[in-house]
């Protein structure tokens, strides 16, 4: 089972869905505190046309337009769920919900035609459905560590922009920070980050990689930037041990063993975490009950020493 | 003559069908606490908003010392209401306080030893120094308002608003943002407060302004904070029950 740790492309295929995960986990913080988690999910299922699209006019695999083809499509996803959301009675949770659904079922049918197609159905075009790393080749690996690093690179340069544009947008026009600017690097990111990660992870599980590392992380601090860096820790630990993990057995889809291993880290932090975790407050409120228990027990000796 | 800071001319604003602010126009003067009053719903709020820009206007004109808010931003501070934002955010007091200097350190650059000192500076003018690492969640609703003001000290501006910067806010709190007030005043600077309680006006504005959708009165407290004034911008539906030199407004149709 070690063995295969040995072998070089499982190694390439783990460092790459390891940078995939730290990117992933770093923007869903950012995520989680614009209260987007969910768009993030609909913007994930919604790039699958983009990709069966991209494949059916190019006729070849290439990673780099297949991504491209998937961002726009999220982003006509995201266009949608503005649109609808601003223009008619349709609340947001709505339009996402109905985007979400609508786009990857329309990813589904084409997926069926482009199988049907000559080479269509060796192309590994479904394994953006669940995800397969080892399906990745050397350029592909390449061109998710370049854009993953580029998202990487972008949430912390600007590490105080987010924070102020995050926590209060008003203040941040106020002092000249272009909101729209934000709003518009933070898409851009945020459909980045999932559209370079639905061939290793899959359309359905992606949005997993955003959100379940930030909640983790959410248990073990009180500081944005720690938060962050841990989010991105978890992100990137679960990535590569969740691949390490399906490169055991042949065939065994990536997406579902990475969303596990961070499911089982947001486990751990829900009952050990330090902030809130739930043991952690029990322990702390009986140790609070004992103390006031043992106050109340002195004053009664006090009084009842008295009134003797 | 006390030079002019704030022109607000024809100006007016709306939320979806509904217009909420209609041919406003008034004239601040430097070195003045103006108290901004009216009903709920009369665009308090939306009148400071639009004002900053962080509003669509319909139309009108608003300018800061002759230029527009694009200029003169740099030298203009906001406080927020407290309820604008997420206190759950994983952030401290200090650091909230800092962001009121981001725009002077300037963009990607990070917060240095000498801006900490500022924010620290303008903590401890808020009485708030002991709390400067603890949790914003953590602290009670005083306390964050503290935080806010505190922050727009840090900006360091010429003029500043202040959304309800009194409401549910305790007694010392109250004092304590007051004798701030005081001090910017002293120091010249301009401060437009929007306000609730009617009954602290005089004690602590120079200046008032009757908003409900449109201005009703504005002037020195002395002159334009009258029964009348009072009774025409709340509706006709109020009661006076007049206690010395105490207002209280009693509406009776609810």
């Amino acid at each position: 089972m070690l063995s295969n740790l040995l072998h070089i492309n499982t190694l390439w295929v783990m460092a790459s869905t390891m940078i995939l995960g730290i990117a992933a986990g770093g923007i869903g913080c950012l995520a989680y505190w614009k209260r987007q988690n969910l768009m993030s999910d609909a913007l994930s299922h919604a790039a699958l046309p983009g990709v069966v699209v991209a494949f059916l006019i190019i006729q070849e695999k290439n990673l780099l337009l297949l991504v491209i083809g998937a961002a726009l499509s999220a982003l006509l996803g995201a266009f949608f769920i503005q649109w609808f959301t601003s223009a008619s009675r349709i609340t947001e949770d709505t339009a996402m919900g109905m985007t979400l659904s609508v786009f990857y079922g329309v990813g589904v049918m084409l997926l069926a035609i482009a199988n049907r197609s000559p080479g269509g159905n060796q192309s590994g075009l479904n394994n953006f459905i669940y995800g397969q790393a080892a399906a990745m080749v050397r350029s592909d690996v390449i061109t998710m560590v370049v854009l993953a690093a580029i998202v990487i690179f972008i949430i912390f340069i600007a590490f105080k922009e987010w924070k102020l544009f995050l926590f209060d947008p008003d203040f941040a026009k106020g002092i000249g920070l272009s909101i729209r600017g934000m709003n518009v690097l933070y898409t851009i990111v945020l459909v980045t980050t999932i559209v370079i990660g639905i061939q290793a992870v899959g359309v359905i599980l992606m949005a997993a990689m955003l959100i379940i590392p930030a909640v983790s992380a959410r248990y073990w601090t009180h500081s944005f930037k720690m938060m962050i860096l841990l989010s991105s820790v978890i992100g990137g630990a679960s990535g590569a041990f969740g691949t390490w993990v399906s490169s055991t057995g042949s065939g065994l889809p990536t997406g579902p063993f990475i969303v596990l291993t961070s499911a089982a880290v947001f486990t751990i932090s829900l009952f050990f975490g330090k902030e809130h975790g739930i043991v952690i407050r029990y322990i702390q409120f009986k140790m609070q009950q004992r103390s006031s228990r043992l106050d109340h027990q002195q004053v009664m000796t006090e009084k009842g020493g008295r009134s003797q | 003559m006390v030079s002019s800071v704030i022109n607000v001319d024809d100006l007016s604003a709306s939320y979806q069908k509904n217009k909420v602010l209609n041919d406003v126009g008034f004239e601040v003067k430097e070195g003045t606490i103006t108290a901004i009053v009216g009903p709920n719903g009369a665009g308090k709020s939306t009148l400071i908003k639009t004002m900053l820009g962080l509003h669509p206007k319909l139309t009108g004109k608003v300018s800061f010392w002759g230029s527009s808010f694009k200029t003169a931003k740099k030298k203009i501070g906001y406080v927020p209401q407290r309820g604008s934002v997420d206190w759950d955010f994983p952030t401290d007091a200090l650091d909230v306080v800092t962001m009121g200097l981001y725009g002077k350190i300037g963009w990607f650059r990070i917060p240095s030893k000498k801006d900490k000192e500022k924010a620290m500076n303008a903590l401890k003018k808020m009485g708030m120094e002991a709390y400067a690492h603890r949790q914003i969640s953590q602290l009670s609703g005083g306390q964050q308002q503290r935080v806010f003001l505190a922050r727009a000290l840090a900006q360091d501006a010429e003029l500043y608003f202040m959304d309800e910067p009194l409401a549910g806010v305790d007694a010392s709190t109250e004092k304590a943002i007051m004798t701030i007030l005081k001090e910017l005043k002293s120091n010249g600077k301009t401060v437009l407060v929007v306000h609730h309680d009617l009954q602290t006006v005089p004690e602590y504005f120079d200046h008032v302004l009757f908003l409900n959708k449109t201005v009703y009165a504005y002037g020195e407290t002395e002159e334009v904070f009258t029964k009348d004034n009072i009774a025409t911008t709340y509706g006709g539906d109020m009661q006076w029950v007049g206690k010395g030199d105490q207002y209280v407004i009693q509406s009776t149709s609810h």
